[in-house]
């Protein structure tokens, strides 16, 4: 089951495009991660997937092809908004009433274990926590409702690293008890590697890369070589390309297997280094999604 | 794949009442735990996955491991590392790739063969023995890196000469290889 499904999708403001010509299909088990520079168009992608906005262009389903904003979708996904907004004079315990009465299905008894386990008194007003206690308590209340997909906007920006580190070890053991699917906003990438799986790539409002981090990390190499030589390589498969006078790095589609040229080096390449050179370099765009990257011809690297 | 599925076939954490096992994972549950504790580097360089699988080995290695014992609940090291669970279950796969531990349905994954060839006793004697000649070495003005080199050339000429003395012409061989 593929957790967002989007073909075509497009968000236009007034005469500017959010996001257009958005393709993905993000397979359900996985912490996808939405990277991309501020304005890219992630906070706009997951509107249209909680269906607080609709689509100008194209069309986008959720959980196995459920429309947005529909009750079906709805009961099956939980959305924390950017800064995770409260209302800040109402107790924990009325934020808890309020929720539980305002969804079909909502698990008072783990929503009151998960914030005695934080700490966080049920008597405290939302207003009165500290930042790392509201991203939780916003937190609680969304896996409460026990979704099969949880959505978080840009979640750890602005917490200190514990509080960062508490509120993605709360998600990633929802996801081992329970399966929830993940699906996050960031522009935090160092932390990525070890919580994302799944990597969409957005930059001026484009996908400009969607995979298992796996394949993607498998079908990119590091090269390193005579920069005298780069013209006979910087082609197609280039992804970015950094020389100094005498020597020059190419981050191309390549995997380990792919045999290199006399003289040059390859290396691995990390998700962060990855993620960066793409994002830096937005004429690489709409490059082909990990399908195609897999079954990509033999590159000029190779001959 | 189906997360789910693979984590509580493994943890029995999807089956088992809440606060009962899953929901407090510092202690008190009778349940035996492991013997050992996953960190991480993150400035290593090494993907998390393959940090979790060296540590077993190493841990094997050592004897802290030995067959029978329990690893970490794959729930346990996602909460205290916050890592994806997919991750972890990747290194257990390795690990059962290798031999070294098995999957039981329900209960967890556990060790399965050793990697240490010593016991623990001989092991500490061997390490008070390294630590006199280090003490040595120190004394003779050798820095740190300067132990590892010697360590290291001491290391591959031993093995040389073992290799030698068990098949004639592996000694030659192995210069070969040392000169180039």
């Amino acid at each position: 089951m593929n957790v967002i499904e989007a073909s075509g999708l497009g968000k236009r403001y007034g005469s500017t495009w959010a996001l257009r010509e958005c393709a993905l299909a993000i397979p359900a088990g996985h912490v996808a991660a939405l990277v991309g520079p501020n304005g890219a168009g992630k906070t706009t992608l997951l509107n249209l997937a909680v269906g607080l906005a609709t689509p100008s262009a194209g069309e986008v389903t959720v959980l196995g092809g459920r429309p947005p904003g529909s009750p079906a979708a709805l009961d099956g996904i939980a959305f924390v908004a950017q800064d995770t907004p409260m209302y800040k004079n109402l107790s924990a315990a009325d934020m808890l009433h309020l929720t539980r009465n305002l969804n079909r299905r909502f698990d008072q008894r783990y929503a009151e274990d998960r914030l005695a386990e934080l700490g966080i008194p049920l008597k405290r007003k939302a207003g009165k926590l500290s930042g790392g206690q509201q991203a939780q308590l916003a937190l609680t209340l969304a896996l409460a409702r026990r979704p099969r997909l949880l959505l978080l906007d840009e979640p750890v920006a602005m917490l200190d690293p514990i509080a960062r580190h508490d509120f993605m070890a709360t998600v990633l053991t929802a996801m081992a008890d329970d399966g929830v699917s993940v699906l996050l906003s960031s522009h935090v990438l160092a932390e990525l590697e070890r919580v994302a799986d799944y990597l969409i790539l957005v930059s001026r409002g484009r996908v400009q890369v969607a995979g298992e981090v796996e394949d993607l990390l498998a079908s990119h190499r590091m090269l390193t070589g005579p920069a005298a030589e780069v013209g006979r390589y910087a082609r197609r498969p280039v992804v970015r390309l950094s020389r100094g006078e005498a020597q020059a790095h190419l981050l191309v589609r390549a995997t380990a297997d792919d045999p290199v040229p006399p003289g040059w080096e390859t290396h691995p390449v990390g998700l962060e280094e990855l993620a960066l050179a793409y994002l830096r370099d937005p004429a690489a765009a709409a490059l082909p999604g990990p399908a195609r990257i897999r079954s990509a011809e033999p590159s000029e690297l190779t001959r | 794949m189906s997360i789910d599925k693979s984590i509580s076939g493994r943890d029995g954490a999807g089956a088992s009442p809440p606060g009962d096992d899953g929901s407090s994972p510092t202690e008190g549950t009778g349940r035996p735990t492991s013997p050992i504790e996953f960190r991480l580097d993150p400035a290593s360089g090494v993907p998390t996955y393959l940090q979790l699988v060296q540590q077993v080995e190493h841990a094997l290695r050592l004897g802290y491991l030995n067959p029978g014992d329990q690893l970490p609940k794959v729930r346990d090291v996602v909460a205290a590392l916050a890592i994806n669970p997919n991750t972890v279950l990747k290194a257990y796969r390795d690990l059962e790739i290798k031999g070294l531990a098995s999957g039981r349905p329900g209960q967890g994954t556990f060790v399965q063969a050793t990697l240490s060839q010593v016991a623990l006793p001989e092991l500490t004697a061997l390490r008070r023995s390294l630590s006199g000649w280090l003490t040595a070495a120190d004394g003779a003005g050798l820095d740190e890196d300067g132990m590892v080199a010697l360590f290291t050339s001491a290391l591959r000429d031993f093995y040389e000469r073992r290799n030698g003395s068990h098949t004639r012409g592996g000694a030659a061989r192995g210069e070969t290889e040392g000169v180039a």
